[in-house]
């Protein structure tokens, strides 16, 4: 009885294990190899050269530079997505008045969380299109006409090399804040609604409900949250692939790692030398998902 | 009760012995894909070489095309196909027709089973140099040498625009057959310029006085596609090489100290900075992409735009019906070397042969069909776009962006010129338009601009990547 339960349960792990080997693990394996090569990428011949593509990559300015932007992504992406889905999650549970059926979210806060879940839908190049039209440089630009109307003046967004970058932040936090929202609502709605209401009874203003009770009990979720973010920022590949000019923006402005890796990769017939980029963005990915889990720990609460 | 604990231990055992077992088994079957296999292709051939079959093509050995499916489309290919089927009648022909080059072709070239014939071009191209520098590529001398199918007095090498020969030199050999033949220059609407009575101009003066008079009728003197500042560099350089000589263009392509640093380039840089800082370049076309720009040319809010010859083609679906896509030289800066009826030109869509292709000598026969006037003929008729084949258009009647563009081929003859550098150095290609950006949109200097330009030139050519090349 116990054998073929075991029997039963390795069957279902054989496929998804072999999956994950042979197109996760495996080509993992190969990266960090072919890294300490000088493999093209379209020869089945290549040489080994032991370390010198991390030599040739600390002295490369782009790939520093990438470096620097994917940092500015991973320091504004989370901060801002997780702020905004909070602030919109707790006004969709608990922003609306309290009377005496208990507390409540706001009115219609079906239909915000639909809308603010809809880029999700939409896959990243759809969002990148429509984006970057909305933000053309032109003065017929939709968002140039509109701010021009108002008399705000207009803007090159993209095309200039001080915002093109916050432009993709601003289409990357977009793109996330709705999953985000429906994330933490789903948690919050988790909260027995009595915590809160014994709250407000004691006289706690809505700020310090948010503070003292909300957020500890979101933690494990925002830590999760935190973690995903971190390393979408390291991405942002699509995003700037398809926005910005070159690609990788005006005079660089908006290089990012994925996008080295796939010039050099794909484009120089540099395999080695973009797998050596791919273990470096490995270790970073690595490294900043232990020291947040890290970082953000708290005992659990128990409710 | 230890069973929990019991199962749980065993359930991991089992679990890393079946992970162990694929992550091996997998890695291996995965490294065949991605680099393993060594073994050489017979080459085909092999039958009588003959005046008829210079290559010695076995009529029952099979061909394998794979050609980029992208402006042009893959009929002309089909043809191709059609005349070597009509020879070798026993031979099975394998079509592929794609946008995605390298991911398809790049395992088949690891895996040494590559395709007889390739057309690499597109975004989605196999970077050629390293193709050809590790020895991939098959030699293109033979064909080179053969007789034309047209006229068995005539070789190929000199039935082909001698840029052909040039631009074919790929690690020290003929690898590369590039058959389209690009004119590049300034794109205006010439039914718009009669109705205004407005004329190209020859000189800088002209240019700015023509700048001048477009403003005032309400339109944006020029436009470019700024998302991809390649085409605005063209121009650049363009004047540059005009005023300058031949040898601007050979110093850049040769990585030369200094190459960038030239007066001419700094004369060049000054006069684009001149039309932006007069505001005769349409206001936010930095951010536009060659099909947001094209398409506000094509409604007239700008005058002229720089492109290649596969404008006309590109724009049909946006274009008026009444539009007439006409090309013209750059005007001439003060003390110009060459004349100002020539142009740069490129020879473009590159064929290789690969050195392990299974019917090597099938894909150098397809090539020499290909330069005949019968199958360069149909190209030109099916895309509108010219070939490399001398006079294979002859005959043809074209559209005014073909026209125009063969009349300035024409007058330009042996002054229109060249560039290799984009090619040879892949890596440096994007930095250095990215940097001719910021000088077209007035954020650096002329100064600045050589001083970058020259820096990165600096940087490729200590690269020990880089494998540096002279232009004879």
């Amino acid at each position: 009885m116990r054998h073929g339960s075991y029997r039963f349960v390795a069957s279902f792990l054989a496929i998804p294990l072999a999956l994950y080997a042979i197109f996760v693990i495996s080509p993992f394996a190969q990266a960090f190899y072919y890294s300490l090569t000088d493999w093209t990428g379209v020869s089945p011949k290549f040489k080994f050269v032991g370390l010198e593509n991390f030599k040739t990559l600390t002295h490369d300015a782009v790939f520093r530079a990438a470096l620097g932007h994917n940092v500015i992504l991973l320091i504004g992406v989370p901060l801002l997505v997780i702020f905004l889905a909070l602030v919109f999650a707790y006004l969709l549970n608990v922003g609306g008045r309290s009377n005496s059926a208990g507390v409540q979210g706001v009115r219609g806060n079906g239909f915000y969380k639909l809308a603010f879940f809809l880029p999700q839908v939409l896959s990243i190049p759809v969002i990148a299109v429509i984006w970057s039209v909305v933000m053309t440089s032109t003065d017929n630009g939709l968002a140039n006409t509109v701010t021009k109307k108002l008399g705000l003046g207009t803007s090159e967004y993209l095309a200039s090399p001080k915002i093109a970058l916050y432009c993709v932040m601003w289409v990357m936090i977009w793109g996330s804040v709705g999953f985000y929202l429906v994330l933490f609502n789903a948690a919050m709605s988790g909260i027995p609604k009595d915590i809160f209401e014994a709250a407000i009874i004691d006289g706690a203003t809505r700020l310090s409900t948010f503070f003292r009770i909300t957020l500890p009990l979101l933690w494990d979720t925002i830590q999760t949250a935190w973690v995903y973010l971190a390393i979408m920022a390291l991405d942002a590949y699509a995003l700037v692939a398809v926005m910005t000019a070159g690609p990788g923006g005006p005079d660089n402005s908006t290089q990012v790692m994925g996008l080295q890796i796939a010039n050099n990769g794909f484009q120089f017939g540099r395999a080695g030398y973009a797998s050596a980029m791919g273990v470096v963005l490995f270790f970073l990915t690595l490294l900043i998902a232990a020291v947040m889990l890290r970082a953000t720990r708290r005992d659990r609460i128990e409710y | 009760m230890t069973t929990p604990n019991n199962l749980s231990r065993r359930l991991f055992l089992q679990r890393a012995a079946v992970g162990t077992l694929l992550a091996t088994g997998g890695s291996t079957i995965l490294a065949a894909c991605a680099s393993g296999g060594d073994d050489a292709g017979t080459g085909g051939g092999g039958a009588e070489q003959t005046a008829e079959n210079p290559f010695g093509v076995k009529a029952a050995d099979p061909l394998d095309v794979v050609i980029f499916k992208g402006g042009y489309g893959d009929d002309y290919a089909k043809f191709h196909e059609s005349l070597y089927k009509k020879k070798f009648g026993e031979s099975a022909i394998k079509h592929t027709g794609t946008t995605e080059i390298t991911p398809t072709l790049q395992p088949r070239f690891n895996g040494g089973n590559p395709p007889d014939v390739i057309d690499n071009s597109g975004a989605k191209m196999l970077p050629v140099s390293t193709l050809a520098s590790s020895g991939q590529l098959a030699d293109l001398t033979p064909l080179l040498d053969a007789a034309s199918i047209d006229d068995p007095a005539v070789k190929v090498r000199d039935s082909v625009e001698p840029i052909t020969l040039e631009a074919a030199q790929q690690a020290g050999k003929p690898a590369v057959l590039n058959y389209v033949l690009t004119v590049y220059g300034l794109w205006y609407n010439k039914k718009l310029f009669t109705e205004k009575g407005w004329e190209p101009a020859k000189t800088w003066a002209e240019f700015l006085t023509l700048c001048e008079t477009i403003k005032k009728a309400g339109i944006a003197p020029l436009a470019h596609q700024g998302k991809h500042p390649y085409y605005i560099g063209q121009i650049l350089l363009d004047m540059a090489v005009k005023h300058g000589g031949k040898d601007v263009i050979k110093a850049i392509d040769g990585l030369e100290p200094n190459a960038w640093m030239h007066p001419s380039i700094k004369l060049a840089a000054e006069a684009l900075l001149e039309l932006k800082k007069k505001d005769y370049i349409l206001k936010g076309t930095e951010g536009l992409d060659h099909i947001q720009s094209q398409t506000a040319w094509n409604q007239g809010k700008a005058a002229f735009i720089p492109s290649g010859s596969w404008l006309e083609n590109e724009q049909k679906p946006v274009a008026p019906k009444d539009f007439a896509t006409t090309v013209t030289f750059t005007p001439l800066l003060d003390g110009a070397k060459l004349p100002v009826e020539c142009t740069e030109i490129s020879a473009g869509e590159g064929f290789i042969v690969p050195e392990k292709a299974k019917n090597k000598a099938g894909g150098l026969e397809y090539l020499r069909l290909m330069l005949s006037k019968e199958g360069a003929g149909k190209f030109t008729e099916l895309t509108g776009s010219p070939t490399v084949v001398k006079g294979a258009a002859e005959g043809l009647t074209l559209s005014p962006g073909a026209a125009s563009s063969s009349a300035l081929l024409k007058s330009g003859a042996d002054n229109n010129w060249s560039t290799y550098f984009g090619d040879w150095y892949s890596p440096m290609r994007d930095p250095l338009y990215s940097i001719v950006a910021e000088l077209v949109a007035a954020r650096i200097t002329s100064d600045e601009f050589q001083k970058r330009a020259q820096k990165l030139a600096d940087d490729t050519a200590k690269d020990p990547k880089t494998v540096k090349r002279t232009r004879s």
